[in-house]
């Protein structure tokens, strides 16, 4: 692979190719996508124990000044003034026209909000938000490359790091909050989110302090086992957490994503917001649901969808569960028949295969969701 | 990672193997250990029925994996005479024991010739580059 050499690799890639991983591109970097175990195994202890992934490639943008409340509310659909000081946001960013630049979560700390957006969008979302910022008294600062970022995932995430910070009381951080303190003497931001449906916490470092981290959690007498992309997208995908490039885009707008909870038309103007009154006003055409596969297959993302008999789009997520078993996958469903109950089919090599629209998410029984 | 390439079989490019054939020209077909490394967990496996007949290099059957698809050949011409219905139930086998128990079709061997074609284990170890 000839492009290898202008990847970028985080602070941990050493340790991920020691440990046996399948390192592959993603988002310009050379990232893991799984280890010898394999994506079922990882899976699994995520569900079950507690797993680790390194997610330094996700950006990170840094909104200071006078405006950074009002800024961050008119580029994003959520309302940032609701955040009290510790609190995070699922949100996102629109274009004039209503599509999702990228789905982002928002921190606001006492003198600034930090955003974090998805690493395969980090370049367009930093342009995009940047063109808004001469209306108002901020400054913007892109950290991605100074912020490492590891995942602590699973129902034993709070038991394993509570002995390497403790001066902070995990307990008292509820979820979608975070606090500042030290995690094996690491100064970290310590914030109580995740993207598989358990417990967990993500920890937000200096790079030059990354190593430190990551040995206090993965040793020998640590249960804590590494998780690959591959896992972190079945798991995600079992929650129906939106995955940028697949169930959400340019094209989509969160009401026909299903998200449309963050959008908070009173808070005043932001952008996209006229497309999406408009949009409301007229009524949606198509809705974002979850099916299951009613025979065997494996449906995956771009298969065709058939609604009537009718072509309908693409699978926009899918895969066999680990948890359930069960052939799951997302798509848009006119909005008439987009129910549970609805049956239509998925074309997987030439052969139609029947679906049943479900209720999401697909799975339950996680410890957050 | 060092990958198990057994010295009695015979392999294909497409990274399918063949047990030398028995005194009734019937061979074991499977995928290689490499190639269940490469594909990463299977989930699920579609097989002929018996009695299918295929030539040599068609698609006799289909491993769907977590990250991605892939067709399996037949390494000869032949007809199906036995499938592993044990893989359909627990595909995990391909992975864990590709050249045992994670074997997927017996077939007839219809021109035996053909298996002269086939890679040896040291032509297969130079071909995936080990």
């Amino acid at each position: 692979m000839a492009q290898t050499e202008t990847l970028k690799r985080t602070p941990f890639y050493d340790l991920h190719v020691a440990a046996g991983a399948k390192m592959v591109p993603f988002a310009g970097y050379e990232m893991p996508v799984q280890y010898p175990e394999g994506i079922t195994a990882e899976h699994h202890v995520v569900r079950k124990g507690v797993g680790l992934f390194d997610v330094t490639h996700m950006g990170e943008f840094e909104i200071t000044g006078k405006d950074a409340l009002a800024f961050a509310s008119y580029v994003t659909v959520n309302d940032p003034n609701a955040l009290a000081v510790g609190q995070v946001q699922y949100s996102c960013f629109l274009h004039e026209t209503g599509g999702i630049v990228d789905d982002c979560l928002v921190h606001r700390m006492a003198d600034r909000v930090m955003i974090v957006v998805n690493a395969s969008n980090c370049a367009k979302d930093w342009k995009h938000i940047n063109r808004f910022a001469g209306k108002f008294d901020v400054t913007l600062t892109n950290r991605s490359d100074e912020t490492a970022l590891l995942a602590l995932q699973g129902p034993r995430a709070q038991e394993v790091l509570q002995p390497l910070a403790p001066g902070v009381n995990l307990d008292a951080i509820g979820f979608y909050w975070f606090t500042t303190g030290k995690v094996a003497g690491v100064d970290c931001i310590i914030a109580r989110t995740g993207y598989t449906g358990e417990d967990g916490f993500e920890l937000y470092h200096a790079p030059a302090d990354a190593l430190k981290v990551w040995h206090a959690l993965v040793n020998p007498k640590s249960p804590v086992k590494l998780v690959g992309l591959g896992a972190r997208d079945s798991l995600r995908l079992e929650m129906a957490y939106p995955l940028y490039g697949n169930d959400i885009d340019d094209e989509t707008t969160p009401f026909e994503a299903g998200t449309g909870w963050t959008v908070k038309m009173k808070k005043g103007d932001f952008m996209g917001r006229k497309s999406l009154e408009a949009q409301l006003a007229k009524g949606l055409t198509r809705k974002l649901v979850g099916f299951k596969l009613l025979e065997r297959g494996f449906p995956r993302h771009t298969y065709p969808v058939f609604v009537g008999g009718k072509p309908f789009g693409e699978v926009r997520s899918g895969i066999v569960s680990p948890s359930l078993g069960d052939a799951i996958g997302t798509a848009y469903l006119p909005v008439a028949v987009a129910k549970p109950g609805t049956r239509f089919e998925v074309e997987i090599r030439g052969k139609r295969l029947p679906a049943e629209v479900v209720p999401t998410p697909f799975w339950t029984k996680g410890s957050r969701r | 990672m060092a990958t198990l390439i057994p010295e009695h079989l015979l392999f294909t490019e497409e990274h399918e193997y063949v047990q030398k054939p028995d005194a009734h020209d019937i061979v074991s077909v499977g995928i290689t250990d490499y190639a269940s490394h490469e594909l990463g967990d299977v989930v699920y496996v579609d097989l002929p029925q018996v009695g299918a007949k295929f030539k040599k290099m068609e698609v006799l059957g289909t491993i769907e994996a977590v990250k991605a698809v892939s067709e399996v050949y037949s390494p000869v011409s032949g007809e199906v005479v036995e499938v592993n219905g044990a893989i359909e139930g627990d595909p995990s086998v391909v992975n864990r024991d590709p050249y045992g128990a994670g074997w997927m079709v017996k077939l007839k061997v219809k021109n035996p010739a053909e298996l002269d074609e086939l890679l040896g284990p040291a032509a297969y170890a130079a071909h995936i580059g080990q």
